[in-house]
């Protein structure tokens, strides 16, 4: 009897909280449907870029799944440069040569395979078309870790700040001190202002110690500077943290608030670069444009991998903080429906 | 001072949350140096007027008007100390932490604060208990500390709901003597209970009941006027349960 009240209990309660209910059945499919659109997408085409080639390599490349265009050596150092192309093939000195891009391990070795595999269909017997293979960002010894890498020190920075900020809020709101805040002169702004001011100095400590861990613990890639990565990571937290504070006037309690981890944190991963996007469905890529850890994770990457300076990260410096400030205004603007003025 | 001594009116305050009207068409005033109680049974709406008096809550019709300004305003609520239901205090935090922090929000720092401090804790009877997280407080004690930040500021209006919820007889005595000597200083004091005893210590009473003003007066003349022997045989009657 009493274990029978019990489960009409339990179960009456999930019927009143139909959005737990949704998100148990919803949110696993979601991230399989991410999954799946990550993981089954085509295989990697890679952007050469070819230099005074032969026609003969020319149609076995383009008979190969490349995508192949043909600049004059300067066009396709800059293209390069830009991220724009995969690898340049040129002639040099008779011998053909190969450089890679480097900061995704997995392209590189799909080019390479695909060159590999041109030389042995055009002179199985020979040697002599074997690649001479060189490095734009990276080397030979890059691991996947070093390519994803600065991808997840930004996760890491964005997920515990949004949870951490956001449960913070909460427990102001159902503890009623939000209440009691507003009984006092404080103004709407200067509580926004003090939760990103004291967030803003716990993450610096909290981003500080992550990046000189990959790097120094985990001897991840670092070619850039080490001011710019806090810079990134202070910026993605303080994203995180105004998202994480608006986000809580819409849950009821701490549970609620873990719900949106797969609504609003996971997606951020699949589309943020952690996962070559380029196999994806061009609407598809799209999604990453609105999502703040794609700034993020890029800028990071530009730093840590290629040794990027302020213009390489300039733009997203910028819509980082663009996103801060757009929720900021929304946090302000959510306070109302507790106090007016 | 003296030329306005009401400090807060209630004009014609009426407030519904959608459909539900919580409050209906209530007019009241209270003047420096009184101790006003509203008194009625929890739900019957006590908690959104002193939300309204205290700034965080705003009227559907009607106004408000504390120290002679338009609720909301606040320059006014940093006059008023408040002293909500649920206990709002950071349980994480010290007792002290929590007072410097809301001691800061009211402009206080420094010496004058901890002096203040020291003060409002020795007249809750928690001084010995500074140092220690709110967490590992009893529920009277939390209230006690809820009472002693309301008062930390010296607001010229202190706006209690449900004070002595939780404290034992003693305490609450010496708590009451506490307003007394506040209400003598000038100090207007709201408060609300549903604790009839309570209730008769109160210069003036507001009685509520499904958001209804049924009485205001002196407890004395209240009971007087519905011959009963105490505040709860008034309130029955005023409520039309008793005739």
């Amino acid at each position: 009897m009493r274990i029978q009240a019990l489960i009409i209990r339990i179960l009456r309660q999930f019927i009143h909280d139909k959005r737990s209910l949704a998100l148990m059945i919803v949110a696993p499919m979601l991230i399989l449907t991410l999954m799946s659109l990550v993981f089954n997408g085509k295989t990697y085409e890679p952007d050469i870029a070819v230099v005074d080639v032969s026609d003969a390599i020319l149609t076995k490349l383009e008979a190969n799944d490349a995508n192949i265009v043909e600049y004059t050596s300067s066009e396709a150092e800059q293209a390069l440069k830009n991220a724009e192309i995969d690898a340049i093939f040129r002639m040099e000195d008779g011998k053909p040569s190969v450089m890679l891009e480097g900061s995704d391990p997995s392209v590189n070795k799909s080019v390479i395979l695909l060159l590999q595999k041109i030389a042995q269909d055009l002179s199985p017997a020979a040697g002599i078309m074997e690649p001479n293979i060189t490095f734009l960002h990276g080397s030979q010894d890059m691991a996947a870790f070093d390519n994803f890498g600065p991808v997840l020190v930004g996760f890491f920075v964005f997920f515990f700040v949004f949870l951490v900020s956001g449960i913070a809020f909460l427990r102001e709101r159902t503890g009623g001190t939000l209440e009691r805040l507003l009984a006092t002169p404080l103004r709407r702004w200067e509580l926004v202002a003090g939760y990103l001011a004291g967030f803003g100095i716990f993450t610096m400590i909290q981003a500080a110690l992550i990046a000189w861990f990959a790097i120094n613990v985990l001897h991840m890639m670092m070619a850039g500077s080490f001011f710019f990565v806090l810079l990134i990571t202070l910026l993605m937290a303080m994203t995180a943290l105004t998202l994480g504070t608006f986000l809580s006037a819409f849950a009821n309690n701490e549970f609620q608030m873990i719900q949106f981890i797969p609504l609003i944190v996971v997606p951020q991963v699949f589309f943020s670069g952690l996962f070559n996007m380029d196999t994806m469905a061009e609407w598809l890529q799209w999604i990453g444009v609105v999502m703040p850890l794609t700034y993020g994770a890029d800028a990071l990457r530009d730093i840590m991998i290629r040794g990027g300076g302020w213009p390489d990260i300039a733009v997203d410096v910028y819509v980082l903080v663009g996103f801060s400030l757009f929720f900021i205004i929304a946090n302000v603007l959510a306070l109302r429906k507790h106090r007016k003025i | 001072m003296a030329e306005h001594s009401e400090c807060i009116r209630i004009e014609h305050v009426g407030k519904s949350f959608g459909e539900k009207v919580v409050l209906k068409d209530i007019s009241l005033q209270v003047s420096h140096s009184e101790i006003f109680g509203l008194l009625g049974p929890s739900g019957a709406g006590k908690t959104t007027l002193v939300k309204m008096i205290a700034g965080i809550d705003m009227a559907t019709s009607g106004a408000v008007y504390v120290l002679g300004g338009k609720m909301p305003k606040l320059d006014i609520m940093g006059q008023l100390g408040y002293m909500s239901q649920s206990d709002a205090l950071y349980g994480e935090l010290t007792a002290l932490e929590n007072l410097e922090f809301f001691g800061a929000l009211y402009g206080l720092k420094g010496k004058p604060c901890r002096k203040r401090i020291m003060e409002v804790m020795e007249l809750v009877n928690l001084s010995g208990e500074l140092k220690k997280q709110v967490s590992n407080y009893s529920g009277g004690m939390k209230r006690r500390l809820s009472l002693a930040i309301a008062m930390l500021h010296q607001p010229q209006i202190l706006i209690l709901d449900e004070p002595t919820v939780g404290i034992d007889p003693v305490l609450r005595k010496s708590i009451w003597e506490e307003l007394n000597l506040l209400s003598k200083e000038g100090t207007a004091i709201l408060l609300t209970t549903h604790v009839m005893d309570e209730a008769d210590k109160c210069h003036r009473l507001g009685m509520i009941r499904n958001g209804e003003l049924i009485a205001l007066g002196t407890p004395d003349a209240l009971k007087q006027e519905t011959g009963s022997a105490n505040i709860e045989d008034a309130f029955l009657t005023y409520g039309g349960v008793r005739a």
